[in-house]
């Protein structure tokens, strides 16, 4: 390498210093207002940890962190029983109806986790369908509100997480390791938890960690269905909302509680999945075979009624949506009611839910290739920091982020409360780790030598970069592009803290309307929602599948 | 067309010092070729040369122009990789022209230049594909096309040919010869392959451990290397142990080979580096070192014998296969050698006493 590991001020230097300036605006400088007031009494202005000492010596605050941890560590835990298996039959299997499978799989990851709560309410709430329709022979089916129910609906939605990262994964298994375990006498389930599942261990701690992470911060899960069993994103958000007193210090302290928590998570995982790592790379992989009779029922079974699971609450939200509506009560027969009242009165978030991620997704997408430039190929000591900084995000629970956010930039001169701006912020910040991780894997594939052969073919440094890596990087970063897309649309968490009525995206409006018990509307607005995140997965299989550029 | 002068090169990689106080020159129209083993920094010094590596110290001229600032785009060098680096998203044709295209020349012009060297490397009936669907040697072929368009100064090569199977690799080491002297580009040419460096230069470099061991012709570094290092690292041969006594070298149980030029060498131990064929093998009795045949080999033109000698090491031994019975294992055999081949070093194996310039220190 040139000389790369001093900084220089060259173009690249200045770009370095931009996106550090970037994050210590609107990253370092929120997180740390929120950790002053965290520690700062309000009225004295004296430092204190009295925040601290009330979340830990009450145990109505204390015990969210505990229900938590118990909800996480579970959805964590199901979401590999389930996730990791279904990954392995529908690779050594041949199995009808697999494409469709992926595909719905997929769609079902892609949703937002709270639509499944609610749907879940409706299905096996205490006036669900399932529920009533049991109740008529008498079975009493068990209460799905509290802690089971936020494990159900959590799990259902995050084993496809798991999913995908251990069909990644398996994919890079050659064959051949599977044959010599067979050949050494090492089949079937045994094969499977001997040679198989230790060979994905670092891939499913990573998958582990996304589900652990999600289902900690999530928050429209646990307020809809949890009733009294609150959780810590629950508590911070309500105190943070409450209208009586300004528990914002408390909420702030909360907010850090919440950071440590899940730093400590994240270097632990790190920690572990480092000691665990293997090269795979397969030459020959797994050959799908077709399932032997005794065991092919069951495959199906799982295979098919798991992924049934996975997608009922949508479906079940999409059929209701065409239901007739009487003020809030479903009556029997179908109609449109819901959608036009949808367009009439919430059509201005359907716009919303557009263009915000949208201009998102434009600097997206340039930050996320110029930071994986400079941390691939300028690898010194300011641009690990921007490498470092960027990942930040990945810990900080997307309410968090919100209340951050709101700390930081609400007052002069830097006054965006209630502008489309912070909320445009909030999910650049939010969802550039992990466009920034698909570019750095992107462009570690392309070899340096095809950019110096451009330098010694006499292009500049600038035009090597986007005539030659870009173009070869474009199918990647718009596939990951499309995947950001689709989790911005369905963003709760930082949008319920930020929006406005002038901001107000579709799912803080299918979130309200289903507090307000507008079933009907928030189905129809679901609908619209799950609609553009199918159409925006077509368009992202499209580009995946279309003209690969090997290397 | 260049001569290039590297003067006092030193690469350092933070405090590790991985090329010092290197000096070559490397003549117009040459092919040069750096050779040596892997980690030996060749490379390194090859991407010195280009400008993708810094240079810690020294200095490298083009013609006497010093290169040592200019940017590596600006230094008009035709750079060929071992992975040959042509642009996946773009045809043939394009990868071809991307030079000209930077160099902002007319476009009749780039088009008539890159019809010529798609004509001379013979890929014009696939100017239009796309890489991918090339194959390796096809792919090379770009890859020197789009070096050459741009009438570079030097020509570099990077282990252009590793990535080849056996067969395409005989045929490309060809037509690399071929261009390069019907161009007539000063090259320099990095590989690890030996056999592929005394087919390919006019000249090779030696390398070990960041230093040059020996510059010479091929024949020159085959016959008179300058050290045991190059004598084992180009073909094979057999070190011996044995003394230098009033221009005679002897081996051990008294065989005695006078040798001209160590007329004036002092007595002392030396190492003897006898090559394969250089070996003369005496069924009889007579003069030699002695020995016992323990495998033979028949390899058709040849037949290669591994010798046990008195002292328990081993020699290896080729003839020309005769029309007579083989030496069998366990046969007794006596071995003289062919005394105006062999090279002589001294203990430490690092001057050829049979060289002249031994003596010129």
């Amino acid at each position: 390498m040139k000389d790369n590991s001093k900084f220089r001020f060259d173009i690249w230097g200045i770009i370095t210093l931009c996106t550090i300036a970037i994050y210590i605006l609107f990253l370092l400088y929120p997180m740390a207002r929120l950790a002053e007031q965290a520690v700062v009494d309000s009225q004295t202005g004296e430092y204190t940890l009295a925040n601290f000492v009330k979340f830990f010596s009450k145990s109505y605050y204390s015990d969210t962190l505990l229900n938590s941890f118990k909800v996480s560590i579970s959805a964590t835990a199901l979401s590999i029983l389930i996730g990791t298996p279904l990954a392995y039959f529908l690779t050594i299997y041949k199995i009808r109806g697999k494409a469709m499978l992926n595909i719905l799989i997929i769609i079902a990851s892609m949703s937002a986790p709270f639509i499944g709560a609610y749907s879940w309410i409706m299905l096996l709430g205490r006036s669900g369908v399932i529920t009533s329709f049991l109740a008529k022979f008498g079975i009493n089916f068990p209460d799905i509100y509290g802690f089971g129910g936020i494990v159900l609906v959590m799990s259902l939605q995050l084993f496809p997480l798991v999913f995908l990262y251990a069909r990644g994964a398996l994919k890079n298994i050659d064959n051949s390791l599977i044959e010599a375990a067979n050949n050494l006498g090492c089949a079937g389930i045994k094969c499977f938890l001997k040679v198989i599942v230790p060979l994905i261990i670092p891939t499913l701690l990573a998958a582990g960690l996304l589900v652990f992470m999600r289902s900690f911060a999530d928050f429209g899960t646990p307020m809809l269905i949890g009733e009294g069993y609150r959780t810590f994103p629950v508590v911070l958000y309500t105190e943070f909302i409450s209208e009586v007193g300004s528990n914002d210090g408390f909420a702030a302290a909360i907010a850090i509680i919440a950071i440590i928590i899940t730093t400590v998570v994240f270097l632990t995982q790190k920690y572990i999945s480092n000691k665990n790592s293997f090269a795979l790379n397969a030459l020959h992989p797994i050959y799908e075979k077709e399932p032997k009779n005794i065991v092919k029922p069951w495959v199906y079974l799982f295979s098919y009624s798991v992924v049934a699971l996975a997608v009922l609450p949508q479906l079940y939200v999409t059929y209701t949506s065409f239901k007739k509506t009487a003020g809030k009560i479903f009556i029997p027969g179908y109609s449109l009611n819901s959608y036009a009242t949808a367009f009439g009165k919430l059509g201005k978030s359907i716009q919303n839910t557009i263009i915000i991620p949208m201009l998102a997704l434009a600097f997206i997408v340039l930050l996320a290739i110029l930071i994986a430039y400079l941390v691939v190929r300028r690898r010194n000591a300011l641009t690990s920091m921007v490498d470092i900084m960027s990942m930040i995000p990945y810990i900080v629970p997307g309410t968090v982020l919100g209340i951050a956010l709101l700390t930081g930039f609400n007052r002069r001169p830097l006054m965006l409360s209630g502008t489309m701006m912070i909320m445009v912020v909030a999910l650049i910040i939010r969802r550039l780790p992990y466009t920034i991780r698909s570019s750095v894997a992107i462009l570690q594939q392309i070899p340096m030598s095809i950019e110096e052969a451009a330098i010694s073919l006499g292009a500049s440094k600038i035009k090597a970069f986007f005539r030659v890596t870009v173009p070869m990087m474009a199918s990647g970063i718009v596939a990951g592009a499309i995947l950001s897309w689709v989790t911005m649309i369905s963003e709760l968490s930082t949008a319920i803290i930020l929006y406005t009525g002038r901001t107000k995206t579709l799912t803080v409006a299918v979130y309200t309307e289903v507090l307000r018990g507008n079933y009907g509307v928030a189905a129809a607005l679901s609908t619209i929602l799950t609609l553009l995140t199918v159409a925006s997965l077509l368009v992202f299989n499209k580009v995946n599948e279309g003209k690969d550029v090997s290397v | 067309m260049s001569k290039i002068f590297i003067n006092n090169f030193v690469k350092k990689y933070g405090n590790n010092t991985v090329i010092s106080d290197l000096t070559i020159e490397i003549k117009s129209g040459e092919l040069f070729t750096l050779l040596g083993p892997s980690g030996c920094g060749k490379t390194t010094l090859l991407r010195m040369i280009a400008g993708f590596n810094s240079i810690e110290g020294g200095e490298v001229f083009f013609n006497g122009t010093r290169m040592n600032d200019i940017d590596p785009s600006k230094r008009n060098i035709g750079m060929v990789f071992q992975n040959y680096a042509i642009f996946p998203h773009m045809t043939v044709r394009e990868n071809v022209a991307f030079g000209l295209k930077n160099r902002k020349l007319a476009k009749a012009k780039i088009q008539e230049e890159t019809e010529k060297y798609l004509q001379l490397m013979q890929i014009s009936q696939y100017a239009d594909r796309m890489p991918n669907q090339l194959s390796g040697g096809q792919q090379q072929r770009v890859a020197l096309a789009r070096a050459l368009v741009i009438a570079p100064e030097v020509l570099l090569m990077d282990e252009p040919l590793s990535n080849l199977d056996a067969k395409l690799r005989l045929e490309m080491r060809g037509v690399i010869r071929h261009t390069q002297q019907n161009v007539g580009i000063t090259t320099v040419y990095v590989t690890h392959d030996q056999e592929e460096a005394m087919a390919i230069s006019d000249t090779i470099a030696v390398m070990k451990d960041g230093g040059i061991q020996h510059v010479g012709s091929p024949k020159e570094i085959y016959q008179r290397p300058r050290n045991v290092f190059v004598a084992t690292f180009i073909g094979r041969t057999n070190i011996i142990p044995a003394k230098v006594e009033l221009g005679e070298v002897v081996f051990s149980k008294g065989y005695r080979v006078q040798l001209e030029s160590l007329r004036n060498t002092e007595s002392q131990e030396v190492l003897c580096s006898v090559r394969p064929e250089e070996f003369i093998i005496i069924p009889g009795s007579g003069e030699g070192i002695r020995g016992l045949v323990k495998e033979y080999t028949y390899l058709g033109l040849n037949t290669h014998y591994m010798v046990e000698l008195e002292d328990g090491a081993s020699v290896e031994i080729v003839e020309e296969s005769s029309m007579g019975e083989e030496l069998k294992p366990g046969q007794k055999v006596l071995l003289q050698v062919k005394k105006d081949k062999i090279n002589i070093f001294n203990r430490e194996g690092s001057i050829n006493l049979v060289r002249s310039e031994a003596y010129e220190g």
